[in-house]
């Protein structure tokens, strides 16, 4: 399913967005393979919702490029293959069903699958007549996700798809975009705040932080580059951790009486981060563990990552 | 046909909890040699994991030579794993049920059980193996690679 050569299905070189005066997004480069399920990550105001509105050509960037399988967003090309479910999920509330998916059939008449599109919503028990503004929000989700997914697009961009849906509408949700990935390949990119559903879902991540990407790659690749070390805090040294580890590679780590907690990162080249020996428990942390020690760790380690990216 | 469930939490990477079950499955006879494993689509649908990890799963079955890929018509089991021995019928499982049932009347619990169990194959690892000659029914017969 993944094929290295192939051109990635979003890339983004030196982009940044400002908003009258306010820095939304600063020197951003990054590239989603194409298909790959991505994870997009990160705080409220972090500027998912701006890298969307880059990637559909909703926005244009302040400086930079960004380009979809090489088409610039917004083009016909890119339009074409690409489908949006944004986070308010805009769909007609005085319209059937059957009028929405008309409506997709008549935006994207080429690629247009009706028979996939009536099968998402029936799938989900909804009466093909009955009015959007009177479904459930997860019925709403079905529909926006059947309008996306009939569009037959390569790159599908989900804006917090999950939110507002019980456990097994979410279930059943992913259940459905991960089919559609098995059958076509596509690359799909998820942004949520539910990072336990992202685990056995996302095999790449892109998480942003204050307008800047903090960490983008291979989902096991990132995992194995760090270290969750616990253990008795060291009584030596002023934060617990051992007295030989490299402190600008510490992402995360917290006391709690005598046990500490550290997300590291690990020395180039080796599976341990260094100056950790044997007497400390080590693990790979989970992409959920990882995910969140990134998104906890203060501006003085995010600084030191900067750094060590460099 | 076989249903996957994955474990969020245990740990266990998704892909060999995949390819263990089925290993599961082939022990116990619930899947044979000419059976089909489910696509990865409806894997994925089924389970909301990615796609990949199907497909990495049944790459390392087939590593292991008990599945193959047939192009066109999906993967199919080429081996199995069960044995006489551990069928439903069979005296050994009747023994062992036997004795789980006086383990909990005598009041051990699954973990207790668990670590007895554990603790008679460490002890029978350990001994050193029998001469030929004196080897009882069954024991020649080399013990299997435990891969899960």
């Amino acid at each position: 399913m993944n094929d290295p050569t192939a051109r990635p299905a979003l890339r983004a070189t030196a982009i940044g967005q400002r908003f009258r005066g306010n820095q939304a997004l600063h020197d951003c480069d990054f590239e989603i393979p194409a298909g790959r399920i991505s994870a997009l990550v990160g705080p409220n105001g972090a500027g998912k919702s701006t890298l969307f509105h880059l990637a559909t050509g909703l926005l244009r960037p302040t400086t930079g490029e960004i380009r979809v399988f090489g088409a610039l967003p917004g083009s016909r090309a890119a339009r074409a293959r690409t489908a949006f479910v944004s986070q308010d999920k805009p769909l007609y509330p005085q319209f059937t069903v059957a009028e929405m998916l008309s409506v997709g059939r008549r935006l994207s008449p080429r690629h247009w699958d009706q028979a996939k599109a009536e099968r998402i919503v029936g799938e989900g028990g909804i009466p093909p007549k009955s009015r959007i503004g009177t479904l459930s929000g997860g019925k709403r989700t079905r529909v926006a996700l059947a309008l996306a997914l009939g569009k037959q697009a390569d790159l599908l961009l989900l804006d917090e798809p999950l939110a507002d849906l019980d456990p097994l509408v979410r279930h059943e949700v992913m259940g459905l975009l991960m089919a559609e990935a098995a059958d076509r390949g596509i690359t799909v990119v998820i942004s949520s705040h539910v990072l336990p559903e992202l685990e056995n879902v996302c095999d790449h991540v892109l998480l942003l932080r204050d307008g800047r990407i903090r960490l983008a790659g291979d989902a096991q690749d990132l995992r194995e580059a760090h270290t969750r070390l616990t253990g008795r805090a060291d009584p030596g040294t002023p934060d617990g951790l051992p007295r030989g580890a490299d402190r600008g590679a510490v992402v995360h780590a917290t006391t709690t009486g005598r046990q500490l907690t550290a997300l590291l990162r690990n020395a180039p080249g080796s599976p341990l981060p260094s100056g950790v020996d044997e007497r400390w428990i080590t693990a790979t942390p989970s992409l959920e563990e990882l995910l969140l020690a990134h998104l906890r760790s203060g501006p003085r380690s995010a600084a030191h990552g900067a750094e060590a990216a460099a | 046909m076989i249903e996957f469930q994955v474990d969020r939490h245990s740990g266990v990477a998704t892909y060999l909890q995949l390819v263990s079950q089925v290993k599961q499955a082939l022990r116990l006879g619930v899947l044979e040699p000419g059976d089909r494993l489910p696509t990865a689509r409806a894997v994925v649908e089924a389970t909301a994991i990615n796609p990949n990890t199907v497909l990495k799963a049944y790459r390392e079955l087939e590593r292991e030579g008990l599945v193959e890929p047939r192009p066109g018509q999906g993967t199919f089991v080429t081996r199995s794993l069960s044995r006489p021995e551990a069928a439903a019928d069979s005296p050994l499982r009747a023994d062992l049920v036997d004795w789980v049932t006086r383990a909990h009347a005598a009041g051990l619990g699954r973990e207790d059980v668990l670590a007895l169990v554990e603790a008679a194959l460490a002890q029978a690892a350990a001994r050193p193996p029998r001469p030929a000659g004196s080897a009882g029914p069954g024991t020649q017969r080399p013990s299997r690679e435990d891969t899960t």
